[in-house]
């Protein structure tokens, strides 16, 4: 119990350590690098949880993939280094709002849940045979029967919001010549034209 | 109780982790020394030379020695770079190939770790890889080891998705991710036969993700100098170099676990059912590395706008119809294993 909770306190500090230092450091790689590492103490919290299933997917999909597109946009772009004046305080305000809107959302949803915290490990084990199986199998067993509408309709969120991007950035260009394979390769030796060359003269085609 | 009694009552914990980490690194050291002689002398036999052979019996102590030079060689770090990152780079790339190690089952239960979550353990690691070289690339403030780093994370992200869904349709196969029930669901028939064409894609998308002849574009010498190494010398270059090899023997680990029925004998009668189990998964991993030797050997670099094209347009829609009809085949068939 005491190494889990070692690990624990590891974990957390460096999560709100690097959390602090994704917001506060000057330059915008090491803002993402910063966030990463915080990702990934997440996951080893979900570890600790015994929601291994979790953590790795929130490995692969977070850190694998999104914040790979995020460190790929953002070393790309054009930043200042030397912008003094850009303090924190200057977005202090919008955060601040931001923050008190969680901390409500977060007060409001604990007092409907009615959480009773003499019952927690109920909470936390919902299935009463979850030493047979592992939490993949949990997972799925509800995620797949009681959970299907919310799963498809997620599904279609995203399905939307892909067809959209796509839309945006489709653009047709004229004038490009593309490599189109097919006609490549039905290319054979009829198609090729030889041609007497004088010296020195050269030739159009 | 404070952190300092917390971390003196589980000392023996902590020394053990650190006992077994290197009983899985030694291995690994040796693994990588012999993959990298077997690589030059492979790719030296197809083009009709010796390869290394002076140094040693048999030129085995060429990469010892080569390894050792490197070390003793002075660390040079670019004045404009981002000195932090640019030294963390090997040493994030080199622990992220050591680190997956630790879940590879070589026998029955000799697994340093048997975790639920194995293949998707494996996955992610092999997904974090991609950050050494974008880090590198990015540290090194110069031009050439950026474009090997654009290259790289465009290349590693887009073969992992097919990747992700060849894993998928195996372990609709197996119904567990324990690399330990992947194995033992092998033991009628080897998923290659079955799965044939997502052995195939998982193959081919593996030399991508690992950077390998003919998609080793993030390093593609006539174009980029070296890519994301070019600004790298002495022990960190080793330490790419070291992760580059063991992340290689990983995924040539991989597909014999997925596909080539990890320890198992071919068949499971009395000559080959004696020889020991890791000899069996030795023998398959040595017969992948061959095939992956051979293929930087003879077949021409990519380029660019072909390995996109094969990677979205050919491994994609294939994986995933491969997904559809392998669940649709065991869902009619009845042949779906059985859960709870």
């Amino acid at each position: 119990m005491t190494a889990t909770l070692l690990t624990f306190y590891l974990f957390s500090s460096v999560i709100l350590i690097s959390s602090l230092m994704v917001i506060s450091s000057k330059n915008p790689v090491h803002s993402v690098l910063y966030l990463i590492l915080t990702f990934f103490n997440a996951a080893g919290l979900f570890v600790i949880l015994h929601a291994e299933f979790l953590a790795m997917i929130l490995i692969i999909v977070y850190v694998g993939a999104v914040a790979v597109l995020f460190l790929f946009v953002v070393m790309m772009l054009d930043f200042n280094l030397s912008r003094e004046k850009d303090n924190l305080l200057q977005y202090m305000p919008f955060g601040l709002f931001i923050g008190i809107v969680f901390i409500c959302e977060l007060i409001i949803v604990l007092i409907n849940t009615n959480l009773d915290l003499a019952n927690i490990q109920i909470l936390a084990n919902p299935f009463s045979n979850f030493s047979e199986m592992t939490n993949t199998q949990a997972l799925g067993s509800v995620l797949y029967t009681d959970y299907i509408l919310y799963f498809q309709l997620s599904g279609i969120i995203l399905l939307v919001a892909m067809i959209g991007s796509i839309v945006l950035t489709l653009r047709e260009r004229t004038g490009v010549r593309r490599q189109i394979i097919v006609n490549q390769l039905d290319r054979d030796a009829s198609s090729t034209e030889l041609k007497e060359v004088a010296s020195g003269e050269g030739i159009d085609i | 109780m404070s952190v300092v009694t917390l971390i003196f009552d589980n000392i023996f914990i902590i020394l053990t982790i650190l006992m077994w980490s290197i009983v899985v690194f030694i291995p690994i050291l040796i693994g990588v020394i012999l993959a990298v002689y077997g690589d030059r002398k492979i790719w030296a036999a197809v083009q009709k030379r010796k390869g290394p052979n002076v140094v040693g019996p048999f030129g085995l102590f060429q990469v010892p020695a080569d390894g050792l030079k490197y070390i003793f060689k002075e660390i040079i770090i670019p004045d404009g770079s981002d000195k932090v990152l640019f030294i963390f780079a090997p040493i994030l790339t080199f622990g992220l190939a050591i680190g997956a190690w630790s879940v590879i089952p070589i026998q029955m239960g000799a697994a340093l770790s048997n975790i639920n979550v194995g293949i998707l353990y494996i996955f992610a690691i092999s997904s974090l890889g991609v950050y050494g070289i974008l880090i590198a690339g990015w540290s090194s403030n110069s031009k050439y080891p950026f474009f090997g780093a654009l290259r790289s994370a465009a290349q590693m992200v887009s073969y992992e998705v097919s990747i992700g869904f060849v894993i998928v349709t195996v372990l609709m196969c197996v119904g567990s991710l324990n690399l330990t029930d992947i194995v033992l669901a092998q033991k009628d028939i080897w998923f290659f036969i079955p799965l044939f064409p997502m052995f195939i894609v998982f193959f081919i998308s593996a030399l991508a993700e690992t950077n390998r002849p003919p998609f080793d574009l993030p390093e593609a010498e006539s174009e980029l100098v070296a890519g994301y190494q070019t600004e790298y010398s002495a022990m960190p270059f080793v330490l790419f170099f070291f992760g580059e090899y063991a992340n290689i023997l990983l995924m040539c680990a991989m597909t014999t676990i997925l596909f080539l029925g990890g320890w198992l004998p071919p068949f499971d009668i009395a000559p080959f059912n004696m020889i020991p189990g890791f000899v069996w998964f030795l023998l398959k991993l040595l017969f992948v590395f061959y095939m992956f030797a051979m293929v930087k050997a003879f077949v021409p670099r990519y380029r660019y706008d072909q390995l996109m094209r094969l990677g979205w347009k050919v491994f994609l829609p294939v994986s995933l119809i491969s997904v559809v009809l392998t669940s649709s085949v065991l869902f009619f068939f009845n042949l779906a294993p059985n859960l709870i």
